[in-house]
């Protein structure tokens, strides 16, 4: 595939003949362009990402630790977020409240949904984190002093939010998934998936009932 | 009056710039992106903003369909022919090196294991027809011995019907990961062993809730959840499948 071109300049003796080698690349592009093809069906650029979690220990575990050493729940931090059937999410904040069904309060995955939320009642850390982000972005600190730094904000603060994310058997995978998604956007420190209590059941029944089941307990005179 | 010539103009053009182009973007290729692992399933993941890229080695794979079949994948060859050894120690099944070999060889694996089953050439004739008649499924399930002696056409038609059990009578699952974390542990790797679960978006959060509750059975409480870059992430892999 490779010619070699003559040019006779002049038949004057002593001087070399000029020759020229061309070689015909188009096999080589022709296997080129094979290869790419084979790499862009057969391979994938993006690596996928994943997502870290720690689950709580067994239960059989968690009575090894002491007691001080538990994270206490406060009630006025905590969030409970209820993951329901066909991307329905509902949330309640601190105790369920049995008797108004209007404690219960509908949001959804959206940007105005979770996250207005829990960055309204976490602002003290996201603005900090905020703050070393910049820092990070102008380059004043390193990767690993961010995520040292980070790290310390979000245990020192006492006030931030306690989300319990509960998920019932009709949410899916994704519904977790982005919920989980949220605690990491809105940078919250603690957080932990949980079943669904017979109290969350009977707050969102009453919900869906507008109040029937809590006029019927206090009918009763069950409900305390 | 002399004839007007028509100046013979060689077609050949030069393709050495195009070779250039071309071999640098299949550099480009062969250094960024990684071989796509043939699954039995395919999964779509769910989006998020996580950034954390996945450790190449040491690390198990939880596949998991939207209708609850469980796959694994280890990314050594010499681990699984370990983990198989194990568990058919503790099952009694007796594996062919052959069968030992092709089972390395698989790139996921997801069939639950069967005592005293036969791998005889009229049983594997009976399993041939039971998959072409769609009859295989989790509750009529092939084992592993009989998987074997499939042939590969076969093997991926009836692997995504199959998956490994995790009910409670019969949870081979949890001997699976035990397994693997117990060979981790004895050849030193067990710290930067890492389990990575991958699921459908689509899958049920009960599915989800039963294998995080057998990992959790096993003490493994960190483990990572293979998610796509939200905003079209994985819009780029879904339309090349």
């Amino acid at each position: 595939m490779a010619e070699v071109q003559q040019k006779d300049s002049g038949n004057k003796k002593g001087q070399q003949k000029k020759q020229t080698i061309r070689v015909d690349f188009t096999p080589m592009v022709d296997m080129n362009m094979l290869l790419i093809t084979f790499f862009m069906f057969c391979t994938s650029l993006s690596k996928p990402q994943t997502m870290e979690i720690a689950m709580p220990p067994k239960k059989e575990d968690m009575d090894k630790i002491k007691q001080e050493d538990m994270p206490q729940l406060d009630k006025e931090r905590a969030i409970t977020l209820i993951l329901d059937a066909g991307n329905a999410a509902f949330y309640y904040l601190g105790l369920p409240d049995y008797k108004n069904p209007q404690s219960l309060k509908v949001t959804d995955y959206s940007p105005e949904g979770i996250r207005k939320l829990l960055l309204g009642k976490n602002v003290e850390i996201v603005t900090q984190i905020n703050e070393l982000k910049e820092k990070l972005k102008s380059k004043q600190i390193t990767q690993d002093e961010f995520k040292k730094q980070s790290a310390e904000i979000k245990k020192d603060v006492k006030n931030s939010p306690m989300v319990m994310i509960k998920p019932t058997d009709g949410a899916s995978y994704k519904n977790l998934v982005d919920a989980l998604d949220e605690m990491q956007i809105c940078d919250i420190a603690r957080y932990a998936i949980m079943d669904t209590t017979e109290m969350d059941r009977f707050v969102m029944q009453n919900w869906a009932s507008k109040g029937a089941l809590s006029a019927a307990a206090a009918k009763e005179g069950t409900l305390k | 009056m002399p004839k007007v010539k028509v100046k013979r103009k060689s077609t050949f053009i030069d393709m050495t710039a195009m070779s250039d182009v071309t071999v640098l973007l299949l550099t480009f290729f062969m250094l960024t992106s990684t071989f796509i692992k043939k699954e039995p399933v395919q999964v779509s993941t769910p989006g998020s903003v996580s950034e954390i890229k996945i450790p190449e080695t040491d690390i198990m794979q939880i596949l998991i369909d939207p209708k609850g079949h469980i796959f694994m994948s280890l990314d050594k060859q010499t681990d699984k022919i370990e983990v198989l050894k194990k568990i058919s120690e503790k099952y009694g099944v007796e594996f062919t090196p052959k069968e030992i070999k092709d089972f390395s060889l698989l790139p996921t694996f997801g069939m639950p294991v069967i005592r005293g089953e036969n791998a005889d050439k009229a049983t594997v004739e009976k399993a041939i027809t039971l998959i072409n008649q769609n009859k295989i499924n989790e509750k009529n399930p092939i084992g592993v011995k009989l998987f074997m002696a499939l042939p590969t056409e076969m093997q991926d038609k009836v692997l995504k019907h199959l998956g490994i059990p995790n009910d409670s009578l019969n949870n081979q699952f949890k001997d699976w990961v035990g397994m693997t974390r117990h060979l981790m542990d004895s050849t030193n790797r067990g710290d930067n062993f890492k389990i990575a679960i991958k699921a459908d978006a689509m899958t049920p959060y009960p599915v989800i809730k039963q294998v995080m509750s057998d990992l959790r059975d096993l003490r493994e409480n960190r483990y990572n959840l293979i998610t796509s870059l939200k905003g079209g992430g994985s819009s780029f892999e879904e339309s090349k499948h």
